[in-house]
């Protein structure tokens, strides 16, 4: 994979909030059976936020730009994914300290970090239908890969990852006011961070990560 | 000389607003600093930086109980502390109580001088307050 620099984060974060943008219709759909129908809005207006805010800073490192994302979310989010992206760029920030590239030990050490802090900030477990379902099979997976990260076997995961949350019962959140009749619709976290794979694998690897139809494939 | 500050966290501005007047209403005339963190903007939704800036004006001496109404507001609340300088960490206790009943209930304690463990011993309870005695 190519490092990821300064600029490409900043690329990608971009890229990230269009395509919350483009998706917003589709997260707030599934948002709206199982929980209070805004993850889509909230998720674009944060992240749009987000790249006013590296646009208008430009961040000296990557380190610098993940703690700017992560402050920016905090105050632009609302509902529980505010904290949650947050603590993945604070992670990040962490991990990167100073660097203006990761390379790929690094970029896996610093999502194997973000994961670890997901759970330790939601409490959720792998089963409970959030985005831990979707950030544990795609971490564990990058963790195995030994020789080239393979963008196909990567969208691969991630798109099982998504659908296996459709049969789940949630254990957080508004959603778990449902029961048992939040059964037979995807997690919309878990769609929300879907994206944040498709995207970051688009930017680093040499022949970037076709994009999934969630359209047809989530609703 | 009151020691225990009280932060309402809701979701809701309008909600947090409310409930400060009710507060200020239940505690008398005392002096104790009560105050809300709550809403994002004009939108409904918590902010964490609006927390932690929250926290770090309750008076330097004392003790600070946070309640909060749902869940996503406690991710909030505990990034809010984690920001904290470390020193001031161990000052602010989230409690795990009914928003409404529970923060009346802390007030009510705090605002006759209760301790930090009184008041959050008074918030947690009001979680079996029977209401209507049938």
């Amino acid at each position: 994979m190519n490092h990821l620099s300064t600029d490409t984060f900043v690329s990608f974060v971009e890229a990230y909030a269009n395509r919350l943008v483009e998706m917003r219709d589709v997260l707030n759909n599934l948002d709206n059976r199982i929980g209070d129908g805004d993850h889509g809005t909230n998720m674009a207006r944060g992240f749009s936020a987000a790249v006013d805010k590296l646009k208008s800073t430009p961040p000296p490192d990557v380190a610098v730009g993940c703690q700017l994302v992560a402050m920016t979310l905090l105050g632009s989010v609302g509902g529980a994914s505010g904290p949650l992206y947050s603590t993945v760029f604070m992670k990040l920030m962490a991990e990167w300290k100073g660097l203006t590239e990761v390379n790929r030990v690094q970029l896996q050490q610093g999502l194997q970090a973000a994961l670890d802090g997901l759970i330790a900030r939601g409490k959720a477990s792998v089963g409970d239908k959030t985005m831990v379902d979707l950030w544990t099979p795609v971490v564990r997976r990058l963790a195995e890969t030994e020789s080239v990260w393979d963008g196909a076997d990567l969208m691969a995961v991630v798109k099982e990852a998504v659908l296996g949350t459709k049969d789940m019962i949630a254990k957080k959140g508004r959603a778990a006011y449902l029961g048992a009749r939040s059964q037979g619709t995807c997690d919309p976290g878990s769609l929300s961070s879907a994206l944040f794979f498709e995207e970051l694998f688009a930017a680093v690897l040499p022949k970037g990560a076709e994009r999934i139809q969630w359209h047809t494939l989530a609703l | 000389m009151a020691h225990v500050s009280i932060v309402v966290v809701s979701h809701s501005a309008k909600l947090g607003q409310g409930l400060i007047e009710l507060l200020k209403q239940l505690a008398g005339g005392s002096s104790i600093h009560i105050v809300s963190a709550s809403g994002l903007g004009d939108e409904l939704g918590t902010d964490a930086t609006l927390v932690l800036r929250t926290l770090e004006d309750c008076p330097a001496d004392s003790d600070i109980v946070v309640l909060f109404d749902l869940g996503s507001a406690l991710l909030s609340c505990e990034m809010a502390v984690e920001m904290l300088p470390e020193g001031c960490r161990q000052r602010v206790h989230i409690v795990d109580a009914p928003l409404v009943e529970g923060a009346i209930a802390a007030a009510v304690e705090a605002s006759i001088g209760g301790t930090v463990d009184q008041v959050i011993r008074r918030a947690v309870e009001a979680k079996q307050l029977a209401k209507v005695n049938h």
